[in-house]
């Protein structure tokens, strides 16, 4: 049996998939590309996947991960591109590699943390105030409504650092993920009707994984919390890396195919 | 209808759904989903089905339109859905219309909003996206700038409830006739729409084959009873027909059906290996209206299933008809797909099995690569004397001698559907409901040698529907329903050991008495439904959403002056010479037969099937120029080149 583990996107509209849905799309995709998948033994055999921490519905993703467990031996790279060309457009598969040549550890040891980008559509006035008082706690409880009930996590501790910067024209779309729709003309200012200036502010930030996961919108709670900031629409969120932290801050590949990045530098707040 | 109005609105939607639950519902993009140039071609269809996605994804109608509709060169089809109301709110918010799945486009702008209504509770939500696409309610209100508003599916057979909604109604089989319509329609845009919209109207009454409601005019008696339905104008005519496909191998739809990304209803690619349906339970509108019987043959089905298999992915392949086990060759083409699919994990389903049309080596065939999990049969009536009532035979020493076979087989379960509150029934007819299951439950225990043996037993309401014998029958009152269940209840428990292993799924009475209005009612229901969507109805097949009470008090408020109520169109019996609201809409079916139907019915006399005994004259070949296609063909499938 051989072990393969796939590094996939969701990008465009499929960010509004849930795990679930994509999930169900990822296995009909193996039947239809006829990958030679091991199935669990039991009464109702089901193939052999696992996934490790999903992206929520909603946020774009460059770096989801799961891995298969395959009947017989294939090349990772031609398993890699007879998926991705049936799955719909938006779900690409960007990247395989055998279990043997990654480093070792399962799939979930290797993922420490998250690099999310944070889009949002409108001059997000009061956003640099509220990133600076929020990295001054050390500690901001937020709460979540999860089917278990209401869970209290800290938003705050689990950050690693953020850096955000804020584009003076509306209409350039510099950091924009590769595969999302560009938004119309005029839509950034759009729904503001305070007028309040134009720009267009990106959030950047890498959160430490712990349990319960910190997710974006975790973040947002917690900068309303500290200061108040609600913007008029939920900024649109990106998942740009997952994997193992290094010293500087930067999120590695868990697959290691690729060395550490760090285009950003961590220097908190400007 | 301008090109630019037509523009993709996702940019503006896309802020909205990440504030929506299940937002992948809205985003299209499914695999098969198709998407064409606007300005390449001239008509331009919306197809919706009237519910929510999860429900109106798998439809099959709409599934084959699409594909029929964007096959064509001068044509474009894309879907729309009913939004939940956390959308909706949010759409009225920012100003945003009814929109396509697949293009994002306003309904408004199309030149066609076609809706298949499987079910009458639909009705309201065609309200809410009409108003919601802004487009007057009204067919009256409307100008050249709106689509013409098309309903079509079962519920069509009597569209006299939503006459003032929408444009135009068609009956039957839908692959031709929108290609008919389609070309009635680039004719007169290519003549540059000479007379607007009353013109076009009335080309397309013209064929014959589509029902514009506004050309006749219905009158009553001082007793609320129907007068007469007569055209208004000279070029329509007085009866207007159902569509029949022929020869449904030459329409292998949908030949790559959609998969969608969200969790739907149905999960499965299906087949339908035959349409119509001679049985003539008298309850049945379906086999009623879709006579004659025509059956795909066993080379086209398994040519549909692997392609259809190939495009999608798809583990289960479901063979759909209103009785499946009846097509002519279903044992060679049961054991012939599941050898050909031996080696994959594809399973088979047969959704609509007959009880004596059931036998065990079928079972094994389809659960070969599936699972042994449940049987279903539908005896849908609990004592003998009704189910000769309702003409569907099915002997209590069959059913049993059945379960205790597939139970012997390795099955653990049984799901039997029923009615309740169908004509002549009484509590004890009801009651032997609880009998029937205890044997189940004691044929399954004897079996098997366990205990561990299950059955459900699931109830419907019965409501009364156009073009069947039963289309003169009282329908039951709520109260009668609930109080039959209640004693059913306590009879199915009355014996712990036994009752325990059963389980009792029905809905109550009220829901049917409302689709009962919907479906027999005339064009004075339309007030109805237009108040109770006012009030808030939407969803109506939800019970969630349902409410009873909204829909009694809007009765009350559209009724107020006129000489009928809901008793009036519900539980009230027709007399043989009642105008009836459908009169005028041709079904094929003979009225004079209906009527001598329903008499046999009330004497418990059975009809036979007309695939095995010689013609009893129902009347639908005859008037319109179809017969009765069946097999056996004696073809085989051939294995087919190894798949891993």
């Amino acid at each position: 049996m051989q072990r393969i583990r796939l590094r996939y996107a969701k990008r465009g509209r499929m960010r509004f998939s849930s795990h679930r849905d994509f999930a169900r799309a990822f296995e009909r995709s193996l039947r239809r590309a006829e990958i030679p998948m091991a199935y669990s033994a039991g009464f109702h055999p089901h193939p052999k996947i696992s996934y490790v921490g999903a992206a929520p519905t909603g946020v774009g993703s460059e770096a989801e991960y799961l891995e298969i467990a395959l009947a017989e031996r294939q090349d990772p790279e031609q398993v890699r591109a007879a998926i991705d060309a049936v799955l719909p457009a938006g779900l690409d598969i960007v990247a395989a590699r055998d279990v043997a040549q990654c480093p070792a550890g399962s799939l979930a040891d290797q993922i420490h943390g998250s690099r999310w980008q944070l889009e949002f559509g409108d001059a997000a006035d009061g956003l640099p105030a509220a990133v600076a008082a929020l990295l001054a706690e050390e500690t901001v409880l937020v709460d979540r409504l999860t089917k278990d009930g209401k869970r209290s996590l800290d938003a705050r501790a689990a950050i690693v650092w953020v850096s955000l910067s804020i584009s003076s024209s509306p209409a350039s779309n510099a950091g924009e993920p590769s595969g999302t729709e560009a938004p119309a003309p005029g839509q950034a200012a759009r729904g503001l009707g305070d007028g309040s200036g134009p720009g267009r502010a990106i959030l950047d930030m890498v959160v430490r994984q712990v349990t319960p996961t910190v997710r974006p919108d975790d973040v947002l709670t917690a900068l309303q919390s500290v200061a108040g900031f609600a913007p008029s629409q939920p900024p649109r969120a990106t998942r740009l890396a997952q994997g193992p932290i290094d010293e500087a801050g930067a999120v590695g590949d868990p697959l290691g195919i690729t060395q550490f990045v760090n285009n950003q530098t961590p220097v908190g707040t400007r | 209808m301008s090109a630019n109005t037509a523009d993709s609105l996702f940019d503006r939607l896309e802020p909205l759904l990440m504030q929506v639950s299940k937002p992948i519902q809205y985003v299209g993009g499914e695999l098969n989903a198709r998407t064409k140039d606007w300005d390449s071609v001239s008509v331009h269809w919306a197809l919706m089905y009237p519910d929510a996605y999860e429900v109106g994804l798998p439809n099959q109608g709409i599934q084959i339109l699409y594909e029929v509709l964007n096959e064509r060169p001068d044509a474009l089809a894309e879907r729309t859905y009913s939004v939940w109301p956390d959308l909706e709110q949010l759409l009225r918010l920012n100003g945003l219309p009814q929109f396509t799945v697949d293009g994002h486009r306003p309904v408004g702008a199309f030149d066609v909003l076609g809706i298949s209504f499987s079910t009458e509770l639909g009705y309201t939500n065609m309200l809410a996206a009409l108003d919601l696409a802004q487009i007057p309610l009204h067919a009256a209100d409307r100008d050249d700038s709106h689509p013409i508003v098309l309903a079509g599916g079962h519920a069509a057979f009597n569209p006299e409830p939503i006459a003032d909604f929408i444009d135009a109604a068609v009956l039957g089989d839908g692959e031709q006739v929108v290609g008919a319509i389609t070309g009635v329609i680039a004719a007169f845009k290519a003549e540059g729409s000479p007379g607007g919209r009353d013109e076009l109207l009335t080309r397309l009454a013209e064929t014959g084959g589509v029902y514009i409601p506004r050309f006749y005019d219905v009158s009553y008696r001082p007793d609320g009873q129907l007068a007469e339905v007569t055209p208004n104008r000279t070029r329509v005519p007085a009866r207007v027909s159902k569509h029949t496909v022929m020869d449904l191998d030459e329409w292998p739809y949908p030949k790559t059906p959609l998969v969608p990304l969200a969790e739907t209803v149905h999960e499965r690619m299906s087949v339908e290996i035959f349409r119509g349906c001679t049985r003539g339970c008298r309850f049945c509108q379906a086999g009623m209206i879709t006579r004659p019987v025509r059956e795909r043959s066993i080379e086209g089905i398994g040519a549909m299933v692997e392609a259809g298999l190939a495009a999608t992915g798809f583990e289960e392949v479901g063979l759909l008809s209103l009785s499946s086990a009846d097509h002519s060759e279903i044992a060679p083409l049961s054991k012939q797909l599941a050898d050909r699919y031996e080696e994959s994990r594809v399973s088979l389903s047969l959704p609509s099995t007959r009880v004596d049309a059931f036998n065990i080596d079928l079972a094994n065939e389809f659960s070969r690569n599936g699972r042994r999990s449940g049987l279903t049969f539908a005896p849908e009536g609990g004592s003998e004397r009704l189910r000769r009532v309702i003409n569907k035979m099915v002997s209590h020493d069959d059913l049993i001698n059945t379960v205790s076979a597939a139970y012997s087989q390795g099955w653990r379960q049984v799901k039997l559907y029923f009615m309740c509150g169908l004509p002549t029934e009484t509590d004890e007819d009801v009651l032997e409901i609880a009998t029937m299951a205890q044997d189940v439950i004691r044929a399954g225990r004897k079996a098997t040698g366990s205990r561990d043996i299950k059955a459900t037993v699931s109830i419907g309401g019965f409501v009364p529907k156009p073009h069947t014998p039963f289309q003169w029958a009282a329908q039951a009152a709520p109260e009668v329903i609930d109080n039959r269940l209640r004693k059913l209840r306590a009879a199915i428990n009355s014996d712990k050991s036994l009752g325990r292993n059963i389980g009792m799924r029905y809905h109550d009475g009220e829901p049917s008495l409302v689709e009962g209005l919907l479906s027999r009612g005339d064009r004075r229901v339309g007030a109805v439904i237009e108040q109770a969507w006012r009030d808030g109805a939407r969803f109506d097949g939800w019970s969630e959403h349902f409410s009873f009470a909204r829909w009694m008090s809007a009765a009350d408020v559209a009724f107020a002056g006129q000489p009928v109520d809901v008793p009036f169109f519900t539980t009230r019996e027709r007399d043989v010479d009642e105008v009836l609201p459908w009169d005028h809409l041709d079904s094929g079916l003979d009225k004079q037969w209906l009527w001598d139907d329903w008499q046999d019915a009330l004497t418990g006399y059975e009809q036979d099937d007309c695939r095995w005994t010689p013609c009893f004259d129902c009347g639908v070949c005859p008037t319109m120029g179809t017969d009765i296609q069946v097999g056996p063909t004696g073809k085989t499938l051939l294995p087919l080149a190894a798949r891993r």
